[in-house]
């Protein structure tokens, strides 16, 4: 059976000249960075040259990278190192409320300590409003953190404009660009970012190994305390191989930037147009203007989203869904409920993602199956256009 | 994906009395579109007897594969039968269903409850598994949708 896969936000497969170069560094190329020998100086020199290509595809310098294990632990270091760093200042921190769980629950957490967070609200393509994040803030607000773009709808946040007002201000700008990174140009020093999160099995690298930016300047304590790592601020043996494979894909990401931008938005535009025009009652989610190259994200009216994963699944067709049932807690996605939608539409909404493996016969193929399961759904559900505006 | 076991998987994909029936002798559902599953079920009836039934539901898989069951099940049983069967009777049939998924075998109890409910005023009928059913109690079992996580 064919095999589609969309849902590259969830993670990419490692490309294979990434894969190649990472291959020697769990054998032969093992040395421990911090070991004064031959193949431990080699491995630190190598662990500085994917430094320096994670920081390229960023406009940064290579010192302010700081590799982790995760695109989550870069959120909690920042978040959580901002605070301790500021509590003289204050207690205050600004995101909004379409905040990946990685950020937010930082915020919870840090709630229970007695900060304050404002969650600000988004408009119903999942844009914050500038005016409203320069309201929210006082003299006690120590950080803003909001994210680049987000992995449910795909909204570009005005992130040149959060950099502006929280430099006016003098606060601190965390983005987690986790999903941006490697889908749209990111210059940090022209966006006025001072630390930024990011993961390298986004971008067609492995899993395992993410990176903080820490814009020169901007000082926080460290969340994992040991070793000299990383400067002194990361501690633990660096995942070597992993962080090569993230240089690697960096640079590839860096090299064909452009060209990946245009190929994926372009599929992305045939499918959603596809869609469109073969199946009745089919609404979009986000904002079509401000939105990550590969993600689109449907709300098929009348059909709950686990039941149309499943026969999606059956036909070999890999996408996912903030609807309700597909999750433990049984209540639809925070960003879909930020949107204000409907609950009916909520349960209804499906995310695709686009990306460098997808063809667009993997698009064809997957249209003629939406065709016939919607409408299987369809037959078989209560609800219609008479029933809905009832 | 592998959350499901076999038999709910055939229910679902396969689901047994998915449809309208032509002059139902009654109609009854459960759940809202807001909650995320909601389920109609239609009737027919001879002599106390259930002849027929068939199902729409909007709803996930266990939802989908518990409407399947539920049909099949209370096809040739009497009203009362009909009436003592719970969410647990379909579940068990089902040969059990994932923990958050229970409340979606819920909906299928309810439905049928309802269905018989009016059949049963229709007909001005007493029924022992009737006793203590509000038709308007409807969300009482699963207003999750107002929980947070």
């Amino acid at each position: 059976m064919r095999q589609v896969y969309l849902d590259y936000s969830a993670t990419t497969p490692v490309k294979q000249e990434v894969l190649e170069e990472m291959l020697p560094y769990f054998t032969e190329k093992f040395g421990n960075p911090s070991s004064l020998y031959g193949i431990g100086l080699s491995a630190k020199s190598d662990l500085s040259l994917a430094r320096a290509k994670v920081a390229k595809l960023m406009g940064a310098d290579e010192r302010e990278i700081y590799f982790t294990s995760c695109g989550t632990e870069a959120d909690n270091w920042a978040v959580i190192g901002a605070a301790r760093a500021k509590k003289a200042k204050g207690n205050h921190i600004i995101t909004s409320n379409v905040e990946h769980h990685a950020l937010m629950h930082t915020c919870e957490y840090l709630e229970k300590e007695g900060f304050e967070v404002t969650y600000l609200e988004v408009d119903s393509k999942g844009r914050i409003s500038l005016k409203d994040l320069e309201n929210a803030i006082t003299d006690k607000t120590i950080l803003i953190s909001i994210m680049f773009a987000n992995n449910e709808i795909g909204t570009i946040q005005p992130v040149k404009e959060i950099g502006e007002i929280a430099k006016k201000h003098g606060v601190w700008f965390h983005t987690d660009a986790v999903q941006a990174l490697g889908n749209v140009p990111i210059n940090v020093k022209e966006l006025g970012i001072d630390m930024m999160s990011v993961s390298a099995h986004k971008i067609y690298g492995p899993k395992g190994v993410g990176a903080l930016y820490i814009r020169k300047g901007v000082v926080i304590p460290s969340f994992i305390h040991g070793g000299a790592q990383e400067n002194k601020r990361r501690a633990g043996t660096e995942n070597l191989a992993g962080i090569v494979g993230f240089g690697k894909a960096a640079e590839l990401a860096e090299e064909k930037l452009e060209e990946h931008i245009k190929r994926v938005s372009g599929l992305r535009d045939y499918f959603a147009e596809q869609v469109l025009a073969r199946i009745p009652d089919v609404e979009i989610n986000g904002s079509m203007e401000y939105r990550l190259p590969g993600n689109i994200n449907f709300i098929f009216n009348y059909i709950e989203g686990e039941s149309l994963l499943l026969l999606m699944d059956a036909k070999g067709i890999y996408a996912s869904t903030g609807s309700a049932c597909s999750s433990a807690s049984l209540t639809p996605s925070h960003v879909l409920k930020a949107l204000n939608l409907p609950y009916e539409k909520m349960h209804s909404s499906i995310r695709f993602s686009i990306g460098d493996f997808t063809t667009r016969e993997d698009l064809d193929y997957t249209i003629e199956e939406l065709v016939k399961i919607v409408e299987r759904l369809r037959a078989i559900s209560p609800l219609n256009r008479q029933t809905m505006k009832g | 994906m592998g959350m499901y076991n076999e038999k709910v998987m055939e229910h679902f994909m396969h689901p047994h009395n998915a449809g309208d029936l032509e002059n139902p002798d009654a109609v009854g559902n459960h759940g809202s579109p807001v909650c995320g599953d909601m389920m109609e079920i239609s009737i027919k009836v001879k002599d106390n007897i259930i002849t027929d039934a068939k199902f729409k539901t909007f709803g996930c898989g266990s939802a989908i594969a518990s409407s399947s069951v539920a049909t099949d099940m209370i096809i040739g049983k009497t009203l009362e039968e009909a009436l003592s069967y719970t969410n647990k009777t379909f579940i068990d049939e089902l040969g059990g269903l994932p923990g958050p998924k229970i409340h979606c075998s819920v909906l299928a109890e309810e439905a049928v409850k309802n269905a018989i409910w009016n059949y049963a005023q229709k007909h001005g009928l007493e029924l022992e598994g009737l006793k203590g059913y509000d038709p308007n109690k409807e969300f009482g079992h699963d207003d999750h949708d107002l929980e947070e996580e």
